[in-house]
């Protein structure tokens, strides 16, 4: 296979940046435009990236390696397998979603807008492509600089600080992740920093070294996550950030962290895996009631779906760390699925604010009178996000609970506690917003358009979709999850 | 002719010379000499690339990969110096060709203690480098803060010389002699005919560690920094914080990697505790800042705290990341300086606030101040984080965990300062909208730092390469 086509996806949104920065200030349009060509051609790429994807081997494919800096033993090595296919996916299909959704809502320095979102998306589609372990930790910090700009300047309320608090506390995480990865570097012999190589010399890794460095690796990942007491700067920064850029936040950013989970601490971990299964699953439990119960307190609309995020992405964790096929095929299932469900909700969130700027709850009321169409749309996704059959939410959580229920029948039955919670809150929200009286202050209030429709149509889709058909993705995922599990269970 | 070797140093001290004739000699003032100057670097380098290998006055003076690698550090750095100096310069009263025959002066110190084999050699090629420098840093003689500079820099300087001399004289009361190559063969059959070295051997170092800690602004021997480094001219604080260090670094390699190597365990503590000192202070007071100038000033303190971190290893990992590192500290500081530089040319500040709405003003001088600072505090893909990557990896290599997570923790909190102009630069907005106005030779100097900082982090091969040739010269 000669067609690099995963750095063609991680580098033409860069060539796309410098294209912007070469723009002069004026030219918005040329911005807006160029940012969206340049985010629809890793899109079309992610599709045949899909189409030629063979799941049926466990095995890398599109692998590119090339030396890169040999002195210090660093390869340029990309490649994907049922793990970061679908995340591929997804990234491109957010950005090119929140690329689409910004042209409404950003009016002021468009270009670098523009600039950084796409530089966002080149760090994204790197970790997930990288097998090496600088070039993956240059990708996942990447990440960083970006976002810091697009919060710190197009956010909203207390921006500086969510931007600040949300460097220093992923880079308190990653930089921990270095130091593991050095100390795995060393360790290994011959040194490598080949993430292929090092899974196979896993099991040559002394216990008590598997330990440290699964705790060395689990707070950079935990933070991602986030993971409780790590999660304070995910209301922050969902809240404050804009809403594409939330969107990419709860969509992809947090799935950067599960991933790593399966990607590296898992395989290469194992006995830190199997040890720490007990509380990685306590905190799950934390996660997903915690979560909802803080939401069941909210007032802020998107904040009441940032912390929803606290709950859904426990979920993950506890079907990961039950380390069965159906509990992990589960947990990769619901990454796909919040990504979908959560970044629709934050571009419906965002819908909302940019006509009533307000997002209190309890300011609106029977909208479905005024704006059918969008308190439609609305509800499918809520509906989605607290779990009703027949969308992609069920079927992760309930795949989740059947994989994890073997390994914690204490732990698995009082997660459901959080379902019941989450319709809770849901409900209550759908109920406050858009059932009973018409509030007549929002007379006024326009319906959602046709631009705005057209970005949530491929998620609503996809929802229902894979919710009602599951096995292309589940079929996509297998062999490489049943790998994973073999790695860890022996 | 052997003496060939010397040539690079020879040049650029004639070159010097004439500086100081031209300027003598000249009626019209008008033209800079700053250019002048720069074309003596500039044949200089090609010299000291051509330049053969090998030693002089039976081991004094060493031309080796390592001299080589400082000396491209040394003049790389003046030519940034007196770059940056151009304006500077026409705005002086009155010695402006001096100015630049002195840094020139200070230079060719450097390039002779880089190639040092004799604990004379250095300590007088030291002092050449320093004494230009007390002139430099009270170069604004009508302003009371760069004469207090001058003047601090001058009573601290003086100490850390007779430290670092009464530590030489310890080391050549008990083996006497003063070449480094006869103090290691002699320590070492003096320890093993006796099975120890004694009390005075490390007093010895620690005198040493103390004379170069003043150079190198270690915690505890840093406070003169942030004084000097207000009050100096801007274009002799980045020179002092870069060229400056690495002397101090080059000086430290030489000695304690030549000669004292297989007494380690005696003094590689002591480094580690500095280390962790430097790291955690700095960073901790550059929080409190509001000066840019001093905030670079405990920033680069520091900094010498992550360079330590190499030196603690003493492998030839260690001694290849710590000249790596040099290298990428210069392009990243350098860059800030020189931005500051640019700013206070304009608008005659040096307060972060005023740093408001950089970003409008003049993108491409923010989005470069933006770079330095990423790069400071190591974020991929630039050279900082290159280098930290590599310090940190020797210093794990060695088993020295607990250094490392001194080292990421006040990395996290770097971030938090360096980050703060950033956020001035680009969140903050002003009434001011007029931009920042360079000439063309600060021009240069910052897009050779911005080139620098990105091609050291994203393709360091031949840096690398050097940096581990330069590390072979020492027996580990």
């Amino acid at each position: 296979m000669d067609f690099p086509i995963l750095t063609l996806m991680i580098f033409i949104p860069f060539l796309g940046m410098i294209l912007i920065l070469l723009l002069k200030r004026e030219q918005e349009s040329a911005a807006r435009f160029l940012a969206a060509l340049f985010s629809f051609i890793p899109l079309v790429l992610s599709f045949i990236l899909l189409a030629r994807y063979d799941g049926s081997t466990s095995g890398l494919q599109f692998v590119e390696k090339y030396e890169w800096i040999p002195s210090l033993g660093i390869t340029y090595f990309l490649g994907a397998d049922g793990l970061s296919v679908p995340m591929l996916f997804l990234t491109a299909l957010l950005c090119f979603v929140s690329v689409i959704y910004s042209f409404g809502d950003i009016k002021e320095r468009v270009r670098q807008y523009f600039a950084f979102l796409l530089l966002l998306e080149v760090g994204m589609m790197g970790v997930f492509a990288a097998l090496d372990f600088f070039l993956f930790y240059i990708f996942w910090e990447i990440v960083l600089v970006p976002m810091y700009f697009l919060i710190g300047i197009w956010g909203h309320g207390r921006k500086e600080y969510s931007a600040i608090k949300f460097f220093l506390y992923t880079l308190f995480g990653s930089l921990f992740m270095l130091v593991g990865i050095l100390a795995l570097y060393f360790t290994v012999e011959p040194h490598t920093l080949n993430m292929m190589v090092l899974i196979e010399k896993a099991p040559e890794l002394a216990r008590g070294f598997q330990l440290l460095a699964f705790v060395a690796f689990y707070i950079a990942f935990a933070v991602k996550v986030p993971i409780f007491p790590f999660h304070t700067w995910l209301p922050d920064a969902h809240v404050d950030a804009p809403t594409a850029v939330s969107v990419i936040l709860a969509g992809i950013l947090l799935k950067m962290g599960t991933y790593g989970f399966l990607r590296i601490s898992y395989p290469m971990f194992p006995e830190g895996a199997i040890y720490f299964a007990l509380p990685i699953g306590i905190l799950a439990l934390i996660n997903i009631v915690y979560g909802a119960l803080v939401c069941m307190a909210q007032k802020d609309l998107k904040k009441m779906i940032a912390y929803s995020s606290v709950s859904h992405m426990g979920y993950c964790m506890l079907g990961m760390a039950a380390i069965t096929v159906t509990g992990i095929s589960g947990c990769v299932f619901q990454m796909v699925s919040h990504g979908l469900i959560t970044g629709a909700l934050f571009l419906l969130v965002g819908v909302l604010y940019e006509r009533a700027h307000t997002r209190e709850i309890s300011a609106f009321g029977g909208l479905w009178i005024k704006v059918p169409v969008y308190s439609g749309i609305m509800m499918l996704f809520c509906l989605g996000s607290l779990g009703l059959p027949g969308l992609s939410g069920f079927v992760s959580e309930f795949m989740v609970f059947v994989g994890a229920f073997p390994v914690f029948n204490v732990i698995v039955p009082l997660a459901v506690i959080g379902v019941v919670l989450t319709a809770a809150y849901f409900l209550r929200m759908i109920q406050a917003m858009f059932l009973g009286t018409f509030n007549t202050k929002w007379e006024g209030l326009t319906e959602i358009s046709g631009r705005e429709i057209f970005t949530v149509i491929p998620l609503a889709i996809l929802m229902v979709g894979i919710g009602v058909y599951p096995s292309p993705l589940t079929n996509m995922i297998k062999a490489t999850i049943e790998n994973i599990v073999h790695l860890v269970t022996g | 002719m052997t003496y060939q070797l010397l040539l690079p140093q020879i040049f650029l001290f004639l070159w010097a010379i004439l500086i100081f004739i031209i300027d003598f000699v000249r009626k019209e003032k008008k033209h800079n000499l700053a250019y002048v100057a720069l074309l003596g670097i500039v044949i200089t380098t090609v010299l000291v690339l051509t330049s053969q290998k090998g030693e002089l006055f039976g081991g004094m003076f060493q031309a080796d990969s390592f001299s080589a690698y400082f000396n491209l550090i040394f003049l790389l750095t003046g030519f940034l110096t007196i770059a940056s100096s151009v304006e500077f310069t026409q705005r002086l009263p009155s010695n402006k060709g001096e100015y630049f025959g002195l840094i020139l002066l200070s230079m060719v110190g450097m390039m002779f203690l880089a190639s040092a084999g004799d604990l004379l050699t250095l300590y007088v090629s030291l002092e050449l480098t320093t004494i230009p420098l007390f002139v430099l840093a009270s170069y604004r003689k009508d302003e009371f803060k760069s004469t207090e500079a001058g003047l601090k820099y001058l009573i601290l300087g003086g100490i850390s010389s007779a430290l670092l001399l009464f530590g030489i004289s310890l080391i050549y009361g008990l083996t006497g002699t003063t070449f480094l190559t006869e103090v290691r063969t002699t320590l070492i059959v003096r320890f093993l005919s006796t099975g120890n070295v004694g009390p005075a051997l490390v007093l010895g170092f620690i005198f040493m560690i103390a004379g170069f800690g003043f150079k190198l602004a270690l915690v505890p021997f840093h406070m003169w920094v942030p004084d000097v480094y207000e009050g100096a001219p801007t274009p002799i604080t980045a020179f002092l914080s870069v060229a400056s260090k690495a002397t101090g670094i080059a000086a430290f390699l030489r000695v304690f990697f030549h000669a004292f190597l297989i007494f380690q365990v005696d003094w590689v503590m002591l480094m580690a505790v500095l280390a962790a000192l430097a790291m955690i202070i700095g960073n901790i007071i550059a929080l409190l800042q509001t000066n840019i100038k001093r905030m670079l000033a405990y920033s680069s303190i520091a900094q010498i705290g992550y360079i330590l971190l190499g030196v603690v290893a003493a492998s030839s990992r260690g001694v290849s990341s710590v000249a790596f590192y040099t290298f990428v500290y210069l392009f990243a500081n350098m860059g800030a300086f020189i931005t500051a530089i640019a700013f206070s040319h304009k608008t005659g500040s040096d307060e972060i606030k005023d740093y408001a709405g950089l970003s409008r003003r003049s993108p491409a001088l923010a989005a470069m101040m933006a770079v330095f600072m990423l790069s400071l505090v190591g974020i991929p893909p630039l050279a900082g984080f290159m280098g930290k990557y590599y310090l940190f990896s020797a210093a794990i290599e060695q088993r020295y965990i607990w250094l490392v997570v001194i080292a990421i923790l006040t990395s996290v909190i770097s971030l938090y300062y360096y980050l703060n102009v950033v956020r001035q630069m680009y969140f903050q907005t002003s009434t001011e909208e007029s931009p920042i106005l360079m000439g063309a030779a600060l021009k240069t100097a910052l897009l050779i730092c911005v080139i620098g900082v990105l091609l050291l982090g994203i393709y360091p091969n031949i840096f690398l390469n050097f940096a581990n040739q330069a590390a072979m010269v020492f027996h580990y």
